[in-house]
């Protein structure tokens, strides 16, 4: 609407290469990032907490949007990951004492390995049937952590693990954690845009659309299959990591089948096969009850005594949180993404439509 | 498509409109922050559990409130979620909470390293790990209710009671729900059996704990114990009540843990009839027959209203009256302690820390929280399903205090 689209001649390769090659769009991720480093300052804590857990949920949504929305492979197996990246931190900061950076990335790798071998069946299955095998996996990684003490730690199933410290300082309230998830989700966001466009996610994507015309056009399906298990598993690792030092404590608990679905039903919301979507689903997912209890606390008291508002609100909740899913998925059933570039398309021609 | 994005902005200004309305607090109210679940997988505590607490806060309201402030307890639904957890107690805190009432084991754990950065008392009556009890160790963590080593350990003292004074070359069989609070107390009750010369032996019900059949028949068939200790969760309790019927085992010879034991269990293993004897262990008081549930009542009418009908699950609806009740009393102590109403999320913690002697006419057991003790004593009280209702079966015990408080100290 306000800028034009034609007239940038990419004269090398590094241009035409950019992740983002018209300067608008570069302005507006600047604005993004400036607007990022911004909020923390102004915002009250409160809502930089939110932000916090949007922040870790994306990464876990990145990752399931690889393997489910880029690579076409179903898992429900995502939370079980994200506890073995959790356990697997959280033995190695405690035990061994070692700082985020290495137990960061080990998780990650660790809960890579597992996901690489939890979707072996993804080679001879598909679909529905895939899923099931995925569940598997869910329910073997929380028995085995449940009842090895050695990995959970006891009888509670759970580790204290002190908070990460950066040159020093021990990373303790809202507004410093926002900064060390915030780097991750970053770091996340950019490595998910590179790996989409580079020939691993162009093979992902062909395995997606038709896995035999990929194994025909010499795309190696055992390798690239599994790669997609694992690079979606580290991401699911990292987020189980995340969540441990932005908690203080590993817990399996918390990473159980329904946290699978939560995290389904934020790239179906979302957008499959879009980071953007990711995001959106994320941010989505995590801030709508939050809106609507507000919305229900304010409105509410007029209209229902004080007694029943206190039952009232949370079920009501769900039900508007489940329409407004349903609204969204026939309103635009390829997800918040789409609906967003839909109002892209719109505005680009604005106001001369015709 | 126009229309489409129409409705959506439409949608987009309610919405901004809805946050910008929150209303403000009134200043001199003192605001508790309370989790809740009742809509989530453990939802029928909640819906009897909560209105139990908001109702208590109303009846010291309605005389006044605590040294002339209101107090307003802020209820926020987290569905047994984590993340929702997180959120809802940051909101809490935003308001300005003194104390944060916990949910959830799993959300207890969550929170507990924030609450201690924050200094501000969360408590978690049923929840979290019986290691909190210690207050030196968790310092901002209050159980205020027995914990699950207590109630191994109350199980225990009242099999031997049943069995006439003592365990040596007896079989006690222990059925639990396969998941970390369930095999929590099994340090104790090894313990136990070591002491107290015992056979134990372990049945694990894996989740979801709906079928049991091979358990019950191993217990009743091969295992043959004198007495069964369960401890289940959501649905099982009422399985285990069934199928421990039907392999004929004598239900007067099981005792539940604070979660197998309430009205809801027994309608749904298939009414009083069926589970006629059953033993249930209880941290707050049962039944109707208690002055502070006839104020309540006499409340309601006052207001023209009946009674709740929540208060019909009297285990539920009383426990949420007591943790309500152990809440109001520690604002009380932290507002005589400093002479005023302006208390701090700290001077509640001490208060806390004061309670003792307080016991709401028998509803709470005779708890004495200090610094160290954050459990107030693990009392216990064990009540039989007889006749259609629960029946007092002992009065407030503590089980094995040495050997609990050895145990806490040693860390485990």
């Amino acid at each position: 609407m306000f800028h034009r689209e034609s007239g940038y001649y990419k004269t090398t390769y590094a241009a035409d290469m950019a992740l983002y090659p018209l300067p608008v769009a570069r302005w507006t991720v600047a604005a993004i990032a400036l607007a990022m480093c911004i909020a923390p300052f102004v915002l009250h804590e409160y809502y930089i907490s939110i932000i916090n857990l949007i922040f870790v949920a994306t990464v876990g949504a990145l990752g399931l949007n690889i393997l489910v929305g880029y690579t076409g492979q179903i898992s429900i197996g995502h939370a079980a990951f994200m506890s073995v990246g959790a356990y697997t931190a959280a033995n190695l900061a405690v035990r061994l004492d070692l700082p985020f950076w290495v137990t960061l990335p080990a998780g990650g790798i660790m809960a890579a390995a597992i996901g690489a071998v939890v979707g072996i069946p993804s080679l001879r299955i598909k679909g529905l049937y895939l899923a099931i095998a995925t569940l598997a996996g869910q329910l073997i990684i929380e028995w085995t952590i449940n009842h090895v003490p050695w990995i959970s730690g006891g009888v509670q199933a759970s580790i204290e693990v002190p908070r990460p410290t950066f040159f020093g300082t021990q990373l303790k309230t809202q507004f410093q954690l926002y900064w060390f998830l915030l780097f991750f989700a970053v770091l996340a966001i950019v490595g998910t845009l590179n790996l989409v466009r580079s020939r691993i996610g162009r093979a992902f994507i062909a395995i997606r659309d038709q896995d035999i015309a990929a194994e025909i056009i010499g795309i190696n399906i055992f390798r690239y299959k599994l790669l997609a298990f694992a690079i979606s598993s580290f991401y699911a690792g990292v987020t189980g990591v995340l969540y441990t030092y932005y908690l203080g404590i590993a817990n399996y608990e918390q990473f159980t089948l329904v946290t699978s679905i939560d995290y389904l039903a934020m790239i179906i919301i979302g957008g499959l096969g879009s980071i953007l979507g990711s995001i959106f689903g994320a941010i989505f997912v995590t801030l709508l009850p939050i809106a609507i209890r507000l919305g229900m606390a304010s409105w509410g008291a007029d209209l229902f005594g004080d007694t029943d508002i206190n039952n009232l609100i949370p079920n009501l909740r769900l039900i508007v949180f489940g329409g407004l899913i349903i609204v969204f998925l026939v309103l635009e059933p390829e997800g918040l993404n789409r609906l967003w570039r839909n109002i892209r398309s719109y505005f680009r021609i604005w106001p001369f439509s015709y | 498509m126009l229309a489409n994005f129409r409705r959506l902005g439409a949608t987009l200004v309610g919405a901004a409109a809805l946050a910008l309305s929150t209303t403000a607090l009134a200043q001199k109210d003192i605001v508790i922050g309370l989790q809740c679940d009742r809509t989530g997988p453990t939802q029928t505590v909640g819906v009897f559990l909560c209105p139990g607490y908001h109702d208590y806060i109303a009846l010291v309201n309605s005389k006044g409130g605590v040294g002339g402030a209101k107090i307003k307890a802020v209820e926020i639904d987290h569905e047994y979620k984590v993340p929702s957890a997180v959120e809802s107690y940051e909101r809490h805190k935003k308001e300005g909470a003194v104390l944060i009432g916990l949910y959830g084991t799993p959300q207890t754990l969550a929170l507990t390293q924030r609450l201690t950065e924050d200094k501000i008392a969360g408590t978690s009556p049923g929840f979290g790990a019986a290691a909190a009890a210690n207050g030196d160790r968790y310092p901002y963590i209050f159980p205020i209710a027995a914990s699950y080593w207590s109630q191994a350990a109350g199980a225990v003292q009242f099999a031997k009671d049943k069995l006439g004074g003592s365990l040596k070359g007896k079989k006690i069989a222990y059925l639990f729900y396969d998941n970390p609070a369930g095999k929590e107390p099994l340090p104790v009750l090894e313990a136990l059996a070591k002491d107290e010369g015992f056979e134990m032996r372990t049945f694990a019900v894996p989740p979801p704990g709906v079928e049991m059949g091979a358990q019950a028949l191993d217990i009743a068939q091969r295992f043959k114990p004198d007495f069964v200790i369960a401890h289940l969760f959501g649905r099982s309790p009422s399985v285990s009540i069934k199928e421990l019927k039907r392999v004929g085992y004598p239900l007067s010879k099981v005792v539940s843990f604070v979660w197998g034991a309430s009205e809801a269990d027994i309608t749904a293993a298939g009414g009083w009839a069926t589970a006629e004897g059953y033993y249930g262990i209880q941290f707050a008081g049962v039944g109707s027959d208690y002055p502070v549930l006839k104020e309540i009542t006499e409340m309601y009418k006052k207001q023209g209203k009946p009674a709740p009908k929540e208060m019909s699950s009297t285990v539920f609806y009383n426990r949420g009256v007591l943790i309500a009740a152990v809440h109001v009393e520690a604002i009380r102590n932290a507002v005589k302690a400093k002479g005023g109403t302006n208390i701090t999320p700290h001077d509640v913690k001490l208060g806390f820390e004061k309670i003792k002697g307080f016991t709401l006419g028998g509803l709470v057991p005779p708890l004495e929280i200090n610094a160290v003790d954050h459990e107030g004593g693990g009392w216990v009280q064990v009540f039989q399903a007889k006749g259609g209702k629960w029946v007092k079966a002992t009065e407030w015990f503590k089980a094995y205090p040495t050997l609990l408080k050895k145990m806490l100290a040693s860390g485990a």
